[in-house]
């Protein structure tokens, strides 16, 4: 180790080579089956339960739970992904304290709800550990759907079809499929290349083709896939980035905190990667939080998250947040950048304090700068490559409550849509529910 | 502090604990530890005839019913009486009573079925200076195929013969131990109390196969691929042994007749309730198998605080305080008219009470779309189901309606107590006076 915490300047190797894998290892460790049945046997098994409405993708949560209790976790995982075939990566991302876990009545009555994510993480390991396929495919139909975007949406969308007996094309832009379980989450909640693993064995189904490094407007117009395929699905995520919009943000050091995600995630040796002394993360999304914590986890000595707004309006969640502080990120509130400095090299970013004016945020007049020799943007994500002849509604693509586009035989869901939170979730949903609705337009069609 | 000592017909103890008989107590370094830490006394486990001693199985023998947290809830076994030579037990429970001598010694006997068998054991014993016999005819295997244990406990007239001998051979005080696996209880301790036992103890343990090993097929405990019916006891056997001892205590054959109360016995609670439905001691087995003898110490401080608050000075006063509210069911109160009551405050709105009323019972909780749920008088029976499944403690109870009201369900006026001995739907009625 020839650099420490303390190197000046943005400089790889921080820590001794055993940390890395210590650091970026499983967030939790998996139960072991004793453990899931203690946690398991805390659920009521409540009537009508409150945390299958809290879920997007409605899990039956109390029926895979008593099947955990009854020894089988492996029919426990089959309830999970007769709903959400992502469950296994949403075990490990969904923010269940804002959902399932937030409804559960053992929350109400001791502030301890049953620790749904895990048991669900449990259940999902166990079927997918045993590699076999749990759905068959019904009879071919003949027709050919082509999903553009291989992220949650895409895929949930894909496999749902490809159940139905549709002939599936996911054409993918990037180099691997996933999206943004690949490509845009912290590494320590999906260790040891889950996020593939899950789109291998989702691909298990059959009757899906995946084509990566296909770009839509680039090697093929969504008219082109309009008139080569019986219908489309478009799950084309965020490809855009905001822009802070102050002087200076282009400079040297400074840089959009998903490509600095994207690059930590897939780069194999993390002691070569790069990484700032004092490290200033702009934002209060999930974004945000991972880029933060895993700037912590490379061995940068400072971390400040900075959010314009209060804390009660961060995107990320309280757990996240615990996560972050319990990990030395320092999070300010209330403060937005009005300047980043450099000389030749990044050397500190200025804030003004905020308060809410009649008008909306305004600067108080008091400032602070933070030394910095990396800047990472989080202020949100933004569609674009918005394809010819779809219209919008405010900054995402509009559909119906079924996934439909205006445009004929074109569907959307996943973060380029409108309609429920940015979450994996919601993505899942949504390209499974447009999939029921493609099934049931050409299955009408043909009748 | 209260004071627990107990004297057991003539057999006095520090307190009404004894451990049962049962591997805890089948050798002297077992039984010294537990007077080390406090129990009461002890009742030896079963000695055999003299001759070469019994063998057990060289596999498991124990099964076990557990939680989820693998808390224990029952225990069943298929170990025989004890499998030392007659002469050690006897040499090391006369060592034990000279060096514990404020302790119950009481030494369990289980002969073959004749005279001479009893006369031969009793005189062994008398020799120890053990405080009382506790004849052994409870236990539900192995020996029971031999003609012995729950054999002869089965057979009131076995019984009555047995304890005549015993009492006819023995100075010691002589306790008769039932099998529950019986249809009457009252009937084996009829016999006793002709026979002449100063005391019944009940219950041993229950036939049982614990589970079905689901692969091989084979009951547990399984041994080399078979099983054989065990013993059941531990939590689980609780209410069974309660509503015997009640049963024995309220009879007007064996009113009086001292019973030492087994069957679950976990913490001083469960003692008390023994000793409330008219146990005069307890003995206790599983809870010591699983924790230790450590919990003697709670058994006990517990009954003294319990005594203490209720005004109790001696572990008497409590016993049989129950007995004269056991009853038959003809004689419960049919004009004592309760409704279920939801304290929305403390209701976390599972909706258990609801799925179980709606699906299983009576309809009388509707629900609400925002989960609000609420008993709907003019269909609650008062069934307890709802306080049953609901995983909140007294968010649901049972509200007595005051008399003179009118019952929403039937139309009829809440009036003074009345049973079905005099109901007009009983055909039997006795005419009203």
């Amino acid at each position: 180790m020839s650099n420490s915490p303390t190197t000046s300047g943005i400089v790889a190797g921080r820590l001794h080579a055993g940390d890395y894998a210590r650091h970026f290892d499983d967030l939790y460790p998996d139960y072991d089956p004793h453990e899931a049945m203690v946690a398991a046997d805390r659920c009521y098994f409540c009537h009508d339960a409150p945390c299958i409405t809290a879920c997007p993708t409605a899990i039956d949560i109390p029926l895979f739970i008593r099947q955990i209790q009854a020894g089988q976790p492996e029919a426990a995982g089959k309830t999970i992904f007769d709903q959400n075939i992502l469950g296994g990566m949403c075990a490990r991302v969904c923010p269940t304290e804002t959902l399932c876990e937030g409804a559960c009545v053992r929350e109400a009555a001791e502030g301890k709800p049953v620790e749904i994510g895990r048991l669900q993480r449990y259940a999902t390991d166990k079927l997918i550990a045993k590699n076999a396929h749990p759905f068959t495919r019904a009879a071919p139909t003949g027709k050919r759907v082509a999903v553009v975007g291989a992220g949650p949406a895409g895929l949930a969308c894909a496999h749902r079809l490809a159940l139905h007996g549709h002939d599936v094309t996911i054409l993918e832009a990037r180099e691997k499929p996933g999206g943004l379980n690949e490509y845009g989450i912290a590494a320590y909640k999906t260790a040891h290349d889950f996020a593939r693993a899950e789109v291998d064995w989702i691909l298990q189904i059959g009757g899906i083709s995946l084509q990566q490094g296909w770009k839509l407007g680039v090697d093929g117009t969504l008219a082109d896939l309009q008139a080569g395929f019986d219908a489309v699905f478009l799950g084309i995520g965020l490809a855009g980035v905001n822009a802070l919009g102050v002087a200076g943000e282009d400079a040297p050091g400074a840089r959009d905190a998903v490509d600095f995600i994207a690059e930590l995630r897939q780069t194999d040796d993390l002691s070569t990667l790069p990484i700032g002394r004092h490290v200033v993360v702009i934002g209060g999304g999930m974004t945000a939080v991972d880029a933060s914590v895993q700037s912590k986890l490379l061995g940068a000595e400072h971390v400040t998250m900075v959010y314009r707004r209060g804390r009660d309006q961060m995107g990320a969640s309280d757990y996240e947040l615990r996560h972050a502080a319990n990990e030395g990120v320092k999070i300010i509130t209330n403060a937005m950048p009005v300047a980043v400095h450099a000389n030749g090299a990044l050397r500190e970013v200025e804030f003004a304090y905020t308060h809410q004016g009649p008008t909306g945020l305004e600067p108080t007049g008091e400032t602070f700068r933070l030394k910095a020799d990396q800047v990472f943007k989080a202020i949100g994500q933004m569609l674009e490559g918005v394809p010819e002849g779809i219209a919008l509604d405010g900054r995402k693509l509009a559909v119906d409550a079924e996934g439909r586009t205006a445009l004929p035989g074109v569907w959307a869901g996943g973060d380029c849509t409108g309609g429920g939170e940015d979450l994996t979730v919601t993505a899942v949903a949504q390209g499974r529910d447009a999939a029921e609705n493609i099934h049931a337009a050409l299955m009408g069609e043909g009748a | 502090m209260a004071n627990l000592t107990t004297n057991f017909i003539g057999i006095k103890s520090p307190n009404p604990y004894w451990l049962a008989s049962a591997p805890p107590t089948d050798k002297e370094y077992n039984v010294v530890r537990a007077f080390k830490a406090g129990w009461g006394g002890v009742v030896w486990k079963t000695l055999g005839a003299e001759g070469p001693p019994i063998v057990n199985v060289n596999g498991p023998r124990y099964g076990a019913v557990w939680g989820a947290d693998r808390r224990l809830l029952g225990l069943n076994n298929i170990e025989l009486i004890t499998d030392r030579p007659l002469e050690v037990n006897l040499r090391e429970i006369k060592q034990v009573k000279r060096d514990w001598p404020d302790r119950a010694m009481v030494v369990s006997l289980m002969v073959p079925c004749d005279e001479e068998s009893w006369k031969a054991i009793l005189k062994h014993v008398e020799d120890t200076e053990a405080d009382g016999v506790e004849l052994n005819f409870g236990c539900p295997h192995g020996m029971s195929e031999r003609g012995m244990g729950s054999a002869v406990g089965q057979v009131p007239e076995y019984i009555e013969m047995v304890t005549r001998w015993v009492k006819q051979h023995s100075r010691m005080p002589c306790i008769v131990k039932l099998t529950p696996n019986i249809a009457d209880i009252r009937k084996p301790a009829e016999a006793a109390k002709r026979g002449g036992a100063d005391a019944v103890s009940l219950i041993n343990t229950i036939n049982s196969i614990t589970s079905v090993n689901l692969d091989t097929f084979s009951p547990e405990p399984m041994i080399d691929g078979k099983g054989a019916h065990g013993g059941y006891c531990g939590p689980a056997v609780k209410p069974i042994a309660l509503n015997m001892v009640s049963e024995i205590a309220r009879s007007p054959e064996t009113q009086g007749l001292p019973i030492s109360g087994i069957g679950g016995v976990t913490t001083w609670r469960d003692a008390a309730e023994f000793l409330a439905l008219g146990a005069g001691n307890v003995q206790v087995c599983t809870a010591a198998m699983t924790y230790g003898f450590g919990i003697i110490k709670e058994l006990t401080a517990g009954l003294s605080q319990y005594m203490d608050e209720k005004g109790f000075t001696s572990v008497d006063d409590l016993v049989g305080r129950a007995v004269p509210n056991v009853t038959d069911w003809q004689y419960l109160n049919l004009n004592y008219v309760t409704k279920a009551r939801i304290n929305q405050d403390l209701c976390i709105s599972c909706g258990r009470c609801y799925a179980a009323c709606e699906d299983t019972s009576h309809q009388a909780i509707s629900m609400s779309p925002d989960r609000k749920f609420e008993v709907i008088d003019e269909e609650c029976v008062a069934c307890n189901l709802c306080v049953n499944v609901c995983p909140v403690q007294d968010c649901i109870t049972m509200e007595p309606m005051v008399k003179g009201s009118t019952d929403p369900r039937t139309g009829e006026t809440v009036s003074d107590y009345a049973n079905w001995t005099t109901h007009p739907n009983n055909p039997m009625a006795k005419a009203a006076e």
